[in-house]
C-alpha cells in the first residue's frame, strides 16, 4: 500500500503524475528531453537502456518494467537484447561505446565520485563525445531520483507484461508529455 | 578538472547548465517548483533544509554549501548552525515534523524502499501532511540526482564557503531560472 493517499486506479509514477501535476510538469520535460527528443549521436533505445539498466540496478520494479518496454519498442521490439542488457552488459551484443557507457551509468548509480577519468577515458576511446558522457551520467543521475521517487512512497507496481508491454509501445511513440498520458492502459489493467 | 571539456569555467551545476542549456530548462524548472514554489506547506526554508542534508549525506561539497548559505538566508541562521543540523538531526533545534521529515529523506537517500511505515506515521503524529511527505521524497530523491550529476562530471567548486554565502540572498530573490549566468 502507497505511504500517502494517492488515487488507487493509477500505478507507479503516474499515480504521482495525478497525485502532484505540479512536479509532473518539470519531472515529464526532463525525461522527454533525456530519453525522447531527438540526440545528435544517442538513439532513444539506447538512452532507454541506460534508464532500464540503472532502474534495475536500483531493483525498482515499475521502472525497469516501463523502460525495458519502451527500449524493446525502440529497438525494433527486440526484448531479448534488452533483458541481455540487464543481465550483463558485457556479453550482451551492443557497441563498445555503449559498453562503455553503462559502465560510467553503474559508477553513478553507486554515486557520483565513483566515475573516475579512467571510466571516461574508455568510453572515449570506443567513441563516446562529450555530449554522450554529458548525457549518460544526467540519465543515470535522473533515474536515481525517479527510482526513489517511485519506491519512496511505495506505490502499486503491478505484474503485469503485457501491461507495460502496452505503455512501453506508446512511450515509444508518443514521449514523455504530460498531455500524451492515456489512462486508457490502466482501465484495462484494472480489468485483467 | 571537469571529467568532459565544458568550455566555460563556472563552478557546479552551472558549469554543465550552461553546456548543456536543453537539460538547463527542465532541472531548473523542476529545482523552481520543488523549493521556491509559494504555493507549499513547507516553508522554503524548510525545504531548502531537506537539500542540503541529502546532499550533506551523498557528500557533495558543491550542493551542500549551495543549498545550506540558501537554508541559512531563510532560516536566519550561520555556517556553523547549518552544519550541526546537518551532522546529528535528533538534538538540533528543530520541530517533531521536520526532525521526522529528515528522517524520511534520509531513507530516500540510501534507497527508495528504506522509507518505513514507521517513519512516515512518526511524520504524520507530527502533522506532517501527505502532501509534505510527497514533497520530501521527492526532494530527497531529486538530490540524489542533482548530488549524482555534479559529482559524477567531476565539476569543480570554490572551497571558500563565504562565497556561497554571499551569493544566497540572491538566489533567494532571483530563484533558480536565472541562476546559470549569475
Amino acid at each position: 500500500m502507497p505511504h500517502i493517499d494517492l488515487p488507487a486506479e493509477y500505478p507507479g509514477i503516474r499515480n504521482l503524475f495525478v497525485y502532484r501535476p505540479e512536479t509532473a510538469a518539470p519531472l515529464c520535460s526532463l525525461a522527454q528531453v533525456l530519453l525522447h527528443d531527438p540526440h545528435p549521436t544517442l538513439s532513444a533505445g539506447d538512452r532507454e537502456l541506460i534508464a532500464s539498466y540503472v532502474s534495475n540496478l536500483n531493483t525498482c520494479k515499475f521502472c525497469t518494467s516501463s523502460h525495458s518496454a519502451i527500449a524493446k519498442h525502440q529497438l525494433g521490439s527486440d526484448l531479448t537484447l534488452v533483458k541481455q542488457v540487464l543481465a550483463d552488459p558485457e556479453t550482451a551484443p551492443i557497441s563498445d561505446k555503449l559498453k562503455g557507457l553503462l559502465k560510467i551509468a553503474a559508477k553513478v548509480q553507486s554515486g557520483g565520485k565513483n566515475v573516475l577519468p579512467e571510466d571516461v577515458e574508455a568510453a572515449r576511446k570506443e567513441g563516446a563525445t562529450d555530449m554522450e558522457i554529458h548525457d549518460t551520467v544526467l540519465i543515470a543521475a535522473a533515474f536515481c531520483m525517479f527510482n526513489r521517487y517511485v519506491d519512496g512512497l511505495a506505490t502499486w507496481q503491478p505484474d503485469n507484461e503485457t501491461f507495460y508491454d502496452k505503455m512501453g509501445e506508446q512511450r515509444a511513440k508518443e514521449g514523455y508529455k504530460p498531455t500524451s498520458i492515456n489512462f486508457t492502459l490502466t482501465e484495462e489493467l484494472q480489468k485483467s | 578538472m571537469a571529467h568532459i571539456e565544458l568550455n566555460n569555467d563556472l563552478p557546479g551545476i552551472r558549469g554543465l547548465m550552461a553546456y548543456r542549456p536543453e537539460t538547463e530548462a527542465p532541472l531548473n524548472f523542476l529545482a523552481e517548483t520543488l523549493l521556491r514554489d509559494d504555493n507549499n506547506t513547507l516553508s522554503r526554508g524548510q525545504r531548502e533544509l531537506i537539500a542540503t542534508y541529502v546532499s550533506y549525506l551523498n557528500d557533495c561539497f558543491f550542493c551542500q554549501n549551495v543549498h545550506g548559505a540558501i537554508a541559512g538566508h531563510y532560516l536566519e541562521c550561520n555556517i556553523d548552525q547549518i552544519d550541526r543540523i546537518k551532522q546529528d538531526v535528533k538534538t538540533a533545534e528543530l520541530d517533531g515534523k521536520m526532525k521526522a521529515l529528515l528522517s524520511i529523506a534520509a531513507s530516500v537517500q540510501k534507497g527508495g524502499k528504506n522509507v518505513t511505515i514507521e517513519q512516515v506515521e512518526e511524520a504524520r503524529k507530527n502533522g506532517a501532511s501527505d502532501v509534505e511527505i510527497h514533497d520530501t521524497v521527492l526532494i530527497a530523491a531529486a538530490f540524489c540526482m542533482f548530488n549524482r550529476y555534479v559529482d559524477g562530471l567531476a565539476t569543480w567548486a570554490p572551497e571558500d564557503r563565504q562565497f556561497y554565502v554571499n551569493r544566497a540572498p540572491q538566489r533567494a530573490l532571483e530563484g533558480y531560472q536565472s541562476s546559470v549566468y549569475k
